[in-house]
C-alpha cells in the first residue's frame, strides 16, 4: 500500500538507470542514514557503539570489497585479511612520516598500498580460476601474514612487535589513540563507509560493474567481446584490495586501537569476510551489510545479549551455544534461501509492492 | 557450441607489461649475480652454499627428506578427505579439519569414559557414520543442485555447529592420544649411514603404512566394487547417473562416511605427533596446497601432491629457511603449488577444466 | 515469510538488549572482571588457569565473607584468546566498573593499555604482556608482576651458568630460542640479544609459525644440526607438548630443554610420557595441592561442588598459578581498602593498591602460602620488581622445584625496560603524562 512505484514516471533514460528508482526506496535511504548518524550516536551507549556498530562498519566495508571482487568479478580470494594488514601497516608507515597530515585522508591512502599488493597477487588469476585460485590467494595470506611479523620496519622496530597507534587530531579533536571516543571513531567509520560505499555502488553499475559482470558470468564470452580479461581482472583485485586496505586502516586505527595486528589479519578473517559475502548475497551491496551484522554482530550480541535478557547462560557454555547456533543459523539460511541475506529483502520489498492485495 | 577444452592459455609473453616486466627482471638478475657469485655473497648463499650443506652432512639430508615424507603422507591423508567428498559430491568441505579433531576428541573421549580402545574406535566409526546421515540429510539434501560456493558455505556452518558441539561434550582441555592401548608401536630406529645417523621414528613408519594400505585399500574399493563404480559415475555426471538409478544420497553418506574415516586415522596420526585438542583444525589448512597441488579430483594428486609439498618444504625451510630468519614453511608450500599451478591450471592430476560457450 | 519476520523481531529485541547490557553494579560487592578462554585452540592452558582464578575468590567469598567484609563479584569473560572478543570484554568490564582488567593474552593486553590510561582502569598483566610497561612513570595503569618476559630470559642465562659452572663458562655456548612467530614469542629476543653479546654465547632462533604449532619437524632438523647447548621454549599451548615430544624424538637432552613458565603446563609435560622426566620450566610459584590456601580451596570450593575443575586438576601448575594470580589481585584490593578506608573500593583505588602492595613472607605465611611463592613488592615506578624465579622440573607425574630462587639480571633488564618505555611514549604521540602522585610510604 505504502510501497508503490506507480505514479512514479521516468522521463529520461538517468531516471531509469538511478540505483534507486523507486521514491519509497530513496526515502528509505535516507531514514536508514538518519537512524545511522543520528538515532544511534543518540541511543546507544558506548559499549553497543565500540563494540558492536564500529566492527559492523568495518567488516562491511571489508566485505564489500571482497563483493566486488567475489560477487561481481567472479574471482574468490582468500587473502582478503592479509590486505587489511597492508593497509594498516601502510596507514601505520605513512602516519609515522607524515604525522601532521590528516589521519582520514591517511587511511583512504594507505588503500592503494593494499590495491598495489592486490595485483600483484591477482596476477595468477589470469591463469587460475574457481577453488584453485581461492587456495593460490591463501599464498599472499600467508606470506603477507608472515612478512608482518618479520619486517621490523613495518611495526617501526617496536618491541610489542605490534602497531601502537598514535593519538592524531583533526581540527583539535582526536580521532584515533585512546583518547579518541567511541562517538567520534564512530562517525569517522560512519562517513569513510558512507562514501565508499556510494563510490562502490557507482562503481558497479556502471561500465566498469558491467564489464565485470560479463567475466563473473562467463569469462571467454566476455573476452569475445571486446572486455580485456586481463584489465577487467587486475582492476577488480586492485579495487577489491583498497577497499579492504582502507578496512584494516580502520580496523587497528578506529576500532583496535593498538594491539598485535599480526593475530589479527588472520586466515580465519579471511574466511569470515568470504562467508559475510556469502551469507549476505553475491553481488549485492547492501548484501555486504547484511553479511557483515550477521557473520560479525550477531555472535557478540547473543553472547552479550543473552545474559542481559535473563537467560541464565555463561562462560564456555555461552560460547559453546553462541558456536552452535551460529553454525545452524547458517545453514538453515542457506536453505531458506541460497542466495542470501539479499535476496530476502528482494522478496520482501516484492510482497511489499503487492501487499494488501497480492493478486 | 563448441568445445574448447584446447584453448591455449593466454599468452603471457604476448602482452606488453608482462614482458617488459621480465625483461627488466632478466636484467636486475644479471648484474645481481655478476657482483654476487664471486664472494660468499647473497646468491653465494642462495645457490651454492644450501647444496653444499647437503654434501657435506648426507645424513641430515636423509633425514630431512624422510621427515618430508611422512608429513607429506599425512597432508595426503587430509587431501584425501577432501578429495572424496569434491569427486562425488562437488562440495569443497571446510569441514573436514574440524572433522580430524571431532574424531579424534570421541575416540580419546569414549576412551576416558572407560570404553575399551578398541570397541572405543567402532563407536567413533558409529558417530562419524551418523554424523554423515546427519549431514546428507539436514544439509545436502535440501542444497542439492545449489552453486558450488554456497556448498562451501554450507559446510562452514558444519565446522561452526561441530567446535559448539564438540567442546560442550568433550571439553577444550588437551587430551592424549591412546597409542599404545591402539598397539601402535613407541621409539625410534637409528641407523647408521653416511657418517651419521637417522633415525626413523616407528610411530611414522606405522603412519606411512597405515596410510599407504588405506590409500590402496581405497583405490581397490572404487576400482572393483559396486559402490565404487557407482561413485565414479556420480563424479562424472549426477544427472546420468541418477539416470541408470543410482542413489545419488546413498553414495554421499558413503562418501561422507568415509571422509569420517579418514579423518579418524588423521587424527591419531597427528593426536600421536602433539596431542588432541582444537588446535589440530589449523593442521588441516596444511592439505590446501596438496590439493590445488594434485587437483580437487585425483586421489593419486593427492599423493604425489603431499609428497612433493612435504618433501619441499622440508627442505626448503631448513636449508634455504635461516637466510631470511625461517619460519617460511608457512607460505612456502602455497607457493610451490602456484608454480605448479601456472602450467597446469587444474593441478598435476586434476580433470581439464573444460568450458564451453 | 513470517518466520524471518519473527526472527527479525528476535533480532531487534536482542540488538536493544545489548544496547541496554550495562547494568547497575551492585553497591556492596566488589565487581573484579577476567578474561578466560575456555574455548578455542588455547584452552589448554585457559582451563585450568581459569579454574584457579575463580576458586580462589569462591574460597575468599565462602569462607571469609569476601575481602574486608565486601563480597567480590568475580565474572568471567570468554576470549576463546582471540583478541578481537578480548575487546569486547574490555568494553562490558568498561561499563560494568571493574575494579582491575586482566587481559590474558598478550595481544588483549597491548589493546588494552592505551584505553586503560584514559578509563581509569588499572590493568594486571601477571609476568605476561609488555615487558616494557614495568615502568611506572611511564605506565602507571598497567602492572606487570612479579617478573617479566625479560626477567624470565635473564633467569634462563642465570640457569645456564649454573649449570655450566659460572658466568664465565657461557662463553662459546649456543642458546636456542624456540619461540611463537609472533609478538609474544618475540618479547625475549632483545634481552638475549644483549646477554648474548655481553657473556659471548650464540643466539639461536627458532621461530614457530601459529599455523605450524603442531607440525615442528623441520625446525627441530634444524636444532639437531647446530647442536645448541640449551634450548628456551617461549611457547603457548599446543606448541608445547609438540614440542617436548619432538626433543625426545630427536634425542635432545630433556633436561636442557626449559620453558617460559606459560610452557610448563602438566598437560605440556605429560604429553612425552615417561620420557618427559627431566623437562624444565621457569616458575614464580610451587605446583602442588600441599599448601593450607590450596586445602582451603578444596575444602570450601571443590567438596562443595562448586569448583569447574577436577580434583585431580587442582594443584596442578597452571591452576595454582591461577590461585597466585587472584590471591595478587586480592591482596591489592585488601590493601586498597587499607589505604582509602573505603569497603567498596573503585579504580582510582585499586590502582594505588596495586602500586603499594607489598606480599611479605609473613603475610603469605598468613595467607598459607608460605613457600608457594616468594614475596613481592610493587613500587611507584617499578610496576614489576622483578622477582625472583626458580626452575621446575617435571619428575613423571608433577612438577618439583629443582634449582634455588633466583634473582633475574635486573642490571640488564632494567635500563631496557625504561628505555623502551620511554620509546613507547614517544611513538605513541600525546601519551599522557603521568599526573597520578606515588604514595608518601606505606
Amino acid at each position: 500500500m505504502f510501497y508503490r512505484e506507480a505514479g512514479q514516471y521516468k522521463s529520461t533514460y538517468a531516471a531509469d538507470m538511478a540505483v534507486f528508482p523507486i521514491r519509497q526506496d530513496r526515502i528509505g535511504i535516507a531514514v536508514i542514514l538518519a537512524i545511522a548518524f543520528i538515532g544511534i550516536p543518540l541511543i546507544g551507549n558506548d559499549f553497543f557503539i565500540a563494540t558492536v556498530m564500529i566492527p559492523f562498519l568495518v567488516f562491511s566495508l571489508a566485505a564489500i570489497g571482497l563483493n566486488i571482487l567475489t560477487g561481481y568479478t567472479g574471482l574468490i580470494s582468500l587473502g582478503t585479511a592479509a590486505f587489511m594488514g597492508v593497509g594498516a601497516y601502510a596507514c601505520y608507515k605513512l602516519t609515522t612520516f607524515f604525522p601532521s597530515v590528516n589521519i582520514i585522508l591517511l587511511i583512504l591512502v594507505s588503500g592503494l598500498f593494499s590495491a598495489a599488493i592486490g595485483v600483484l597477487f591477482g596476477l595468477p588469476s589470469l591463469r587460475i580460476k574457481g577453488f584453485y585460485l581461492a587456495v593460490a590467494t591463501l599464498a599472499a595470506q600467508f606470506f603477507l601474514q608472515w612478512a608482518f611479523v618479520r619486517v621490523p620496519w613495518l611495526f617501526n622496530y617496536n618491541a610489542s612487535g605490534a602497531i601502537e597507534v598514535p593519538q592524531r587530531t583533526v581540527f583539535g579533536l582526536p580521532i584515533t589513540g585512546a583518547a579518541a571516543t567511541p562517538e567520534t571513531r564512530y562517525f569517522v567509520c560512519l562517513g569513510l563507509v558512507v562514501v565508499l560505499t556510494w563510490f562502490a555502488s557507482n562503481l558497479v553499475h556502471g561500465k566498469l560493474g558491467r564489464s565485470w559482470m560479463a567475466v563473473r558470468d562467463m569469462d571467454i564470452a566476455a573476452e569475445l567481446m571486446g572486455i580485456k580479461l586481463l584489465n577487467a581482472k587486475l582492476i577488480a583485485f586492485a579495487v577489491s584490495s583498497y577497499f579492504a586496505g582502507v578496512a584494516g586502516a580502520m580496523m587497528i586505527f578506529l576500532w583496535y586501537g593498538g594491539g598485535e595486528a599480526n593475530d589479527v589479519f588472520t586466515i580465519r578473517l579471511s574466511f569470515n569476510i568470504l562467508f559475510m559475502v556469502i551469507i549476505g548475497g553475491l553481488g549485492s551491496l547492501i548484501g555486504s551489510f547484511m553479511g557483515a551484522a550477521f557473520i560479525a554482530s550477531l555472535p557478540t550480541i547473543l553472547k552479550f545479549g543473552l545474559p542481559a535478557l535473563g537467560v541464565p547462560l555463561s562462560g564456555a557454555t555461552a560460547e559453546h551455544v553462541t558456536f552452535m547456533l551460529v553454525g545452524a543459523l547458517i545453514i538453515i539460511f542457506l536453505i531458506v534461501e541460497p542466495h542470501g541475506l539479499a535476496r530476502l529483502w528482494q522478496i520482501t520489498k516484492q510482497k511489499l509492492r503487492t501487499w494488501p492485495f497480492p493478486y | 557450441m563448441s568445445d574448447v577444452a584446447a584453448r591455449p592459455a593466454p599468452n603471457l609473453l604476448s602482452n606488453g607489461w608482462i614482458k617488459a616486466g621480465l625483461i627488466l627482471a632478466g636484467i636486475v638478475l644479471a648484474s645481481i649475480v655478476g657482483a654476487q657469485l664471486d664472494g660468499s655473497g647473497t646468491l653465494h648463499r642462495v645457490l651454492i652454499d644450501p647444496f653444499q650443506q647437503m654434501a657435506s652432512a648426507p645424513d641430515l639430508l636423509v633425514q630431512t627428506i624422510w621427515e618430508g615424507l611422512v608429513s607429506g603422507v599425512l597432508y595426503a591423508l587430509i587431501a584425501l578427505g577432501f578429495v572424496l567428498i569434491f569427486k562425488a559430491s562437488g562440495v569443497f568441505n571446510f569441514a573436514q579439519g574440524i572433522m580430524v579433531v571431532f574424531a579424534a576428541l570421541t575416540l580419546v573421549g569414549l576412551y576416558e569414559k572407560g570404553v575399551p580402545a578398541f570397541l572405543a574406535v567402532i563407536l567413533t566409526l558409529g558417530v562419524m557414520f551418523v554424523l554423515a546421515v546427519t549431514i546428507e540429510r539436514v544439509v545436502l539434501r535440501p542444497l542439492v543442485n545449489q552453486p558450488d560456493i554456497i556448498l562451501f558455505m554450507a559446510t562452514f556452518g558444519i565446522t561452526y555447529f561441530l567446535i559448539g558441539f564438540g567442546e560442550s561434550v568433550f571439553g577444550g582441555n588437551p587430551k592424549q592420544m591412546i597409542t599404545s592401548e591402539l598397539y601402535l608401536p613407541k621409539g625410534a630406529i637409528d641407523a647408521k649411514i653416511l657418517g651419521g645417523f637417522v633415525s626413523f621414528q616407528k610411530i611414522d613408519i606405522a603412519a606411512a603404512i597405515i596410510a599407504s594400505i588405506m590409500i590402496a585399500a581405497l583405490a581397490v574399493f572404487f576400482q572393483y566394487t559396486r559402490i565404487g563404480r557407482a561413485l565414479r559415475a556420480v563424479a562424472d555426471s549426477h544427472k546420468a547417473a541418477l539416470s541408470v538409478g543410482i542413489s545419488l544420497n546413498q553414495i554421499w553418506v558413503i562418501v561422507w562416511f568415509t571422509a569420517g574415516i579418514v579423518a579418524l586415522i588423521t587424527g591419531i596420526m597427528w593426536g600421536a605427533r602433539s596431542d588432541v585438542s582444537f588446535a589440530l583444525e589449523i593442521v588441516a589448512l596444511k592439505a590446501l596446497p596438496v590439493l590445488i597441488l594434485g587437483g580437487f579430483t585425483s586421489i593419486p594428486g593427492a599423493i604425489v601432491g603431499g609428497l612433493i609439498i612435504g618433501i619441499g618444504e622440508k627442505i626448503g625451510e631448513f636449508y634455504w629457511g635461516p637466510l631470511i630468519g625461517g619460519g617460511i614453511e608457512s607460505w612456502l608450500a602455497y607457493f610451490i603449488a602456484l608454480g605448479f599451478l601456472l602450467f597446469r591450471p587444474q593441478g598435476l592430476f586434476g580433470d581439464k577444466i573444460i568450458e564451453r560457450i | 515469510m513470517k518466520t524471518s519476520l519473527m526472527k527479525g523481531a528476535a533480532l531487534g529485541a536482542l540488538l536493544a538488549a545489548g544496547a541496554a547490557v550495562a547494568p547497575a553494579s551492585a553497591q556492596d560487592s566488589i565487581y573484579v572482571a577476567n578474561n578466560a578462554y575456555r574455548t578455542g585452540p588455547f584452552s589448554g592452558s585457559g582451563i585450568p588457569i581459569g579454574d584457579g582464578m575463580r576458586d580462589y575468590f569462591t574460597m575468599l567469598n565462602e569462607r571469609d565473607g569476601g575481602i574486608g567484609g565486601v563480597k567480590i563479584n568475580f565474572e568471567e569473560c570468554e576470549t576463546g584468546y582471540d583478541t578481537k572478543k578480548s575487546i569486547e570484554c574490555y568494553e562490558q568490564a568498561k561499563s560494568k566498573n571493574t575494579v582491575v582488567y586482566s587481559p590474558w593474552s598478550t595481544g588483549a593486553t597491548l589493546a588494552a593499555i592505551p584505553r586503560a590510561h584514559i578509563d581509569k582502569i588499572p590493568i594486571l598483566s601477571m609476568a605476561y604482556g609488555l615487558s616494557a610497561s614495568a615502568d611506572g612513570n611511564q605506565f602507571p595503569w598497567v602492572f606487570i608482576p612479579p617478573l617479566t618476559y625479560w626477567d624470565g630470559a635473564s633467569v634462563m642465562v642465570r640457569h645456564m651458568a649454573n649449570e655450566l659452572g659460572g658466568m664465565d663458562k657461557l662463553k662459546g655456548k649456543k642458546l636456542g630460542l624456540i619461540h611463537l612467530d609472533a609478538p609474544f614469542g618475540k618479547e625475549p629476543i632483545p634481552v638475549l640479544e644483549n646477554l648474548a653479546k655481553k657473556y659471548g654465547f650464540e643466539l639461536k632462533l627458532y621461530p614457530v609459525a601459529a599455523a605450524d604449532m603442531q607440525n615442528q619437524g623441520s625446525l627441530w632438523l634444524s636444532i639437531r644440526r647446530d647442536r645448541p647447548d640449551f634450548l628456551y621454549n617461549q611457547g603457548w599451548g599446543a606448541m608445547n607438548p609438540t614440542a617436548v615430544k619432538e626433543a625426545i624424538k630427536n634425542g635432545f637432552p630433556i633436561n636442557k630443554l626449559v620453558g617460559v613458565w606459560w610452557a610448563g603446563g602438566d598437560d605440556d609435560a605429560r604429553a612425552g610420557g615417561a620420557e618427559a622426566k627431566g623437562y624444565k620450566s621457569l616458575s614464580f610459584h610451587q605446583a602442588g595441592a600441599n599448601f593450607p590456601v590450596v586445602q582451603d580451596i578444596i575444602k570450601h570450593v571443590v567438596e562443595k561442588g562448586k569448583s569447574l575443575a577436577p580434583k585431580e586438576k587442582v594443584g596442578e601448575n597452571l591452576y595454582n598459578r591461577g590461585v597466585y594470580n587472584s590471591m595478587l589481585v586480592a591482596e591489592a584490593i585488601r590493601n586498597a581498602q587499607r589505604l582509602t578506608g573505603k569497603k567498596v573500593i573503585n579504580g582510582e583505588d585499586m590502582r594505588r593498591g596495586l602500586e603499594t602492595l607489598n606480599i611479605t613472607e609473613a603475610r603469605l605465611k598468613e595467607l598459607g602460602m608460605e613457600g608457594f611463592a616468594a614475596p613481592v613488592k610493587v613500587a611507584c615506578t617499578d610496576h614489576s620488581g622483578h622477582h625472583k624465579a626458580y626452575v621446575a622440573e617435571w619428575d613423571g607425574t608433577k612438577w618439583t622445584k629443582a634449582s634455588d630462587w633466583m634473582d633475574p639480571l635486573k642490571e640488564e633488564v632494567r635500563p631496557l625496560i625504561e628505555a623502551n618505555a620511554k620509546d613507547y611514549a614517544e611513538k605513541n604521540a600525546g601519551w599522557p603524562k603521568r599526573s597520578e602522585p606515588c604514595e608518601k610510604s606505606s
